[in-house]
């Protein structure tokens, strides 16, 4: 494309009638688009920029005179001072970082199993499966959080299921408590170790990183959980079906087991879409901000704060600009770089002898079996 | 039950018929599948009622009074029957107000991105121009932007520009996709080249080859377009909490939220905030329930045999 575009009179003279005007029509027809993502897109991120270097408080434009340059001030007060915003930003990274730990792993976990269950060719009633596994996915995030603040309030129908076995529900919503303190609690342990309590990063105390998911953002985690893992069946299920059933009848043939047959044929086929579903989940966590701006509003005690509801409320509801944009580069950087991280972990890597070694001794076997099947 | 055990003892049968010796293990097979099978059933149709009965509890509750909806949330059958939630939501309130204004915003929103993605996705598939890579590689940038890190951005230049709390505001800056882009550049260098190639031949303009003879063939990736613009623009939320702040201008989703954080009501008022979330769902339902074999394209048709 570019050769010809470089060498046009010489390259494209036989079709010159048909082609005539084509580089207007190109630029014409990709106008629009350009202009939109280009005035709402490019242009936001270089104004913020400059706004996340200002001391601009909101009142009139950013780029007036009487709004000046900060260094890297706002950025500092929420990574280095050690005051209160380093606090907000350190807790709302906390609380971000459990919902990521247990979301990511819980969804495509689930959403994996969902597949393969519903993948059968022999399955009555597949397609009510499905679309009742994915109808939570097609609502809006509001609709669904107005749902889960009625099941999980203090004598909500959760709460009355939980006691028809004989447990006493926590108030979600309202309950501050780390579950894994909760946990360690219940173990008899209610303080940390002095080592953990007396060291601090971003203004929290070891021992607080460690508080795990509050109650109330557990019920934030199993709505995500609920919410998406449709969404990735359906990938799971596009990539299941495009595997052929050599493999698996070869597999079979080899006396593997169910078991053996997912863990060793099936699941490495589906890696590329296991990367998919990694990735647009660890990206979609650590965007939390619908459910947080519907529900909780960051309570209870601060537990349910994420980055990108920080950043909103210190520009929106506390007027301090600067670090409202401020946090939300750094939130761009944290996502960028736990994409390129995962991007890596799962790269492909050069087979290792021994494992060539096994292949090849695979590779040998399907075709003696394949030939007693037909037989 | 019985029906699908057979099912599986037939495909069974053709795999391996006339092997005498497997018959006996296939045999052995049929009645040992009848147990894992039931299991399955049973598995699925838990795991599905747990996915559904949220749904099924939010209709009940809509129609119950406020204090049974406290008393008794998880019963599916109200003891009384009221629909004071949706007098109260049609009646008594701005709902029908936000409903119009999503509306709104969800046509334009939806016949603007069919239309500029599926010209630029044309352009950039099958017309020759210099910068078309740099075009292309720009679209895939944007793709990769978390929205969320965009709230601040946006509510700037649209300040600026002096959009802020207009219908302008509001949809301009969703009238493009850039995913929309992608998945209308990939289907067009899918369809054959040689019949836009006949219409130049006859004299048609790019516009006209585009309009009157490639569009009509992409009608599966326009529908994709359609389905992902409309429940994207229907359920957006953060982009007009950034770009509104009048009531007139209020959407479903902005209005439903500040429902649930408790304006316009005094105490829980559950029937009232599980109505509005319902009626908001509805239309993105009935989206979903009309496409549903292309959205589960993954699903009926693609068995392999």
């Amino acid at each position: 494309m570019t050769a010809s575009t470089a060498a046009p009179s010489r390259a494209r003279k036989p079709r010159a009638g048909i082609r005539r005007g084509e580089a207007l029509a190109g630029w014409t027809f990709s106008l629009p688009v350009l202009l939109i993502l280009g005035l709402f897109m490019f242009v936001p991120v270089l104004m913020a920029l400059w706004v996340s270097f200002s001391d601009w408080s909101g009142r009139g434009s950013p780029l007036s005179g009487n709004v000046n340059f900060v260094g890297f001030e706002n950025y500092a007060a929420i990574t280095v001072d050690g005051g209160l915003a380093t606090r907000d930003f350190g807790t709302s990274l906390r609380n971000n970082a459990w919902y990521v730990l247990l979301v990511v792993p819980l969804q495509t976990a689930l959403s994996l199993f969902l597949a393969v269950l519903v993948n059968r060719a022999v399955l009555r009633g597949r397609g009510a499966f499905r679309t009742a596994f994915y109808f939570p996915s097609v609502t809006s995030t509001v609709a669904i959080v107005v749902l889960w603040l009625f099941l999980f309030s203090a004598s909500g129908v959760v709460n009355e299921i939980l006691s028809w076995v004989g447990i006493n529900g926590p108030n979600w919503f309202q309950d501050p408590n780390g579950i894994v303190h909760n946990a360690l609690a219940g173990l008899g342990v209610t303080s940390g170790p002095a080592f953990l309590t007396e060291n601090d990063f971003l203004g929290l105390s070891w021992w607080n990183w460690l508080a795990g998911p509050s109650v109330a953002m557990t019920a934030l985690i199993l709505m995500s959980v609920f919410t998406t893992s449709g969404t990735f069946m359906l990938l799971f299920l596009a990539a299941l079906q495009n595997i052929g059933g050599d493999t698996q009848e070869a597999a079979m043939m080899d006396g593997a087991n169910g078991w053996q047959r997912f863990w060793r044929v099936t699941l490495p086929q589906l890696k590329p879409t296991l990367f998919t579903v990694l990735t647009l989940g660890l990206i979609g966590c650590w965007q939390v901000f619908d459910q947080i701006y519907t529900g909780t509003q960051g309570g209870p005690g601060k537990t349910t704060v994420t980055p990108a509801w920080l950043s909103y409320s210190s520009a929106f509801l506390d007027q301090d600009w600067g670090r409202g944009a401020a946090i939300a580069f750094i939130l761009f950087a944290i996502i960028v770089v736990f994409t390129l991280f995962q991007r890596w972990v799962l790269r492909d890597r050069p087979v290792s002898k021994r494992r060539a070694r096994e292949y090849q001794v695979a590779a040998q076997h399907p075709e003696p079996a394949r030939k007693e099947a037909v037989r | 039950m019985t029906g699908s055990t057979l099912d599986e003892a037939r495909v069974l049968t053709q795999e391996r018929a006339a092997d005498s010796p497997r018959t006996v293990r296939q045999q052995r097979r049929r009645t040992r599948s009848r147990v894992p099978q039931v299991a399955l059933y049973a598995l699925l149709i838990v795991i599905s009622l747990i996915y559904i009965y949220p749904f099924l509890v939010q209709v009940a509750t809509s129609f119950k009074p406020d204090a049974e909806a406290a008393i008794d949330p998880v019963s599916l059958i109200p003891q009384t029957w009221t629909t004071a939630a949706y007098e109260q939501l049609f009646l008594r309130s701005d709902f029908p107000l936000w409903f119009a204004n999503s509306a709104v915003v969800t046509i334009f929103v939806t016949l603007g991105r069919v239309f500029f993605c599926s010209l630029a996705g044309y352009a950039l598939a099958r017309l020759h121009f210099r910068g078309r890579g740099l075009v292309f590689a720009a679209v895939v940038a944007v793709m990769a932007v978390p929205p969320v890190t965009l709230l601040i951005p946006k509510f700037l230049v649209i300040n600026q520009l002096g959009i802020y709390d207009s219908y302008a505001g509001m949809i301009l800056p969703l009238l493009v996709d850039a995913a929309g882009v992608f998945i209308m550049k990939n289907f067009f260098e899918s369809i054959p080249v040689s019949v836009e190639e006949q219409a130049r031949m006859d004299g048609a303009g790019t516009f006209r080859v585009f309009w009157s003879v490639v569009l009509p063939m992409a009608r599966p990736a326009l529908i994709t377009i359609i389905i992902l613009s409309f429940q994207g623009s229907w359920n957006e939320l953060s982009h007009f909490i950034v770009s509104t702040q009048s009531p007139e201008l209020t959407t479903l989703t902005k209005g439903v939220a500040s429902l649930a954080s408790g304006q316009l009501s005094q105490g829980t008022q559950y029937p009232l905030k599980l109505a509005a979330a319902l009626l908001m769902t509805i239309p993105v339902a009935v989206m979903f329930f009309i496409f549903q074999r292309r959205i589960m394209n993954a699903s009926e048709g693609a068995v392999k045999e």
